[in-house]
């Protein structure tokens, strides 16, 4: 969204392509170091993110994807999951970071149907039952805390011990309806029309067992958006678009800013300032051309 | 043409929950909100009506719209 007013503030003619206007800071509530607001929750910040970005006359196309960028004579196509093409003389990649999946049978049939990546959106539709919470990171004690409040009972499957704040740990175990099942992996997931259990392996005796439960939520870390760029601009071991200072990736034009790219530290004010420097850099090398 | 019955089921700390009933506030649409987080009644119509457990869910004349997708929603709600 940054990189969309300063591309508008420099009249530049560009279309702004987005499957939704907020990205991960949605997510995330409280937040005390976006400069400017010494408490600000994160749909606050996106809505006023959102309505700056209005108040440019800029082309905004929110609901499609773009899932793919080639090059093309003079420039680059950008085509988005609902068939529409675009061309552009130089492209900017802002599309962050999703939640990782697990890549486990089961998880896309149920994407939805009880697996999900979002606790602290969907979590209150689960009190009352039993879920599991897959992850031992902070995200993932995050999670948990969430939910020995509401759920009935929450079992945790982690491919390591607890890797988050010792904090929280104290704090989940001491809710006293938690079953750990730490260095245990995931096999499946089970259900009908919707998930009705999870099979988990110990990663030490290779025991497999079967646990019923109704919800699952997996909060494995986060993984690029950047597919739509795979096989056009490097990418680094995490699937990072590499950019250099300039915001340039080793493709003439293609620029990428934010969490989707090597940039060292994911914060918002960070993504937002790079958001500003691929506008600023895509700016002058069109008036180079 | 009638207005349409349109029924958000939605919980307290879901951010697009909120934007749904923003955007649906800001084009004067008219719903009721169901916040399943309390309501259990409406948690089980939602999961059994619609055979899945995300929010916001939102029925439209009883189409059913998963998530904040507003070109949808448009279709649905005839709004250009």
């Amino acid at each position: 969204m940054t990189a969309a007013v300063y591309a508008a503030r420099k009249r530049l003619d560009a279309v702004l392509i987005s499957k939704d206007l907020g990205g991960q800071p949605m997510w995330a509530g409280r937040i005390e170091n976006y400069m400017g607001y010494q408490y600000i929750e994160g749909f606050e910040l996106m809505s006023k993110f959102e309505e700056q970005v209005k108040q440019f006359p800029l082309e905004q196309k929110i609901g499609p994807q773009a899932i793919s960028v080639i090059r093309i004579d003079g420039g680059f196509g950008v085509t988005t999951d609902g068939g529409e093409k675009f061309q552009a003389k130089a492209v900017i990649v802002a599309s962050g970071k999703r939640p990782r999946q697990l890549g486990v049978p089961g998880e896309e049939q149920f994407k939805g149907k009880g697996v999900t990546y979002c606790s602290v959106c969907d979590g209150p539709v689960f009190s009352g039952q039993k879920v599991a919470v897959i992850g031992g990171g902070n995200a993932a004690l995050e999670a948990i805390d969430d939910m020995v409040k509401i759920a009935e009972h929450v079992y945790v499957v982690s491919v390591t011990p607890f890797t988050g704040d010792q904090i929280l740990v104290e704090r989940v175990r001491a809710a006293g309806n938690m079953t750990e099942f730490l260095e245990h992996e995931v096999l499946s997931i089970s259900g009908d029309k919707l998930v009705n259990g999870i099979e988990i392996r110990d990663l030490k005796s290779r025991e497999k067992k079967k646990l019923d439960l109704s919800g699952i939520f997996v909060e494995i870390g986060l993984s690029p958006n950047s597919e739509l760029v795979k096989g056009l601009a490097a990418l680094n071991a995490q699937g990072e678009i590499v950019v250099n200072c300039r915001n340039e990736t080793d493709v003439p034009g293609l620029f990428a800013a934010g969490d989707v790219t090597n940039v060292p530290e994911k914060q918002i004010v960070i993504s937002a300032g790079e958001g500003a420097k691929a506008a600023l850099q895509a700016h002058k090398y069109l008036q180079r051309l | 043409m009638a207005a349409k019955e349109v029924k958000v089921y939605s919980t307290p700390t879901c951010p697009w929950c909120r934007k749904a009933k923003q955007w649906l506030d800001a084009n004067k649409i008219p719903y009721t909100d169901f916040n399943v987080a309390q309501d259990h009644a409406a948690r089980d119509e939602m999961v059994k009506k619609s055979s899945q457990t995300a929010v916001p869910t939102i029925f439209i004349d009883g189409e059913i719209v998963v998530g904040f997708n507003e070109p949808v929603l448009k279709e649905k709600l005839g709004i250009k």
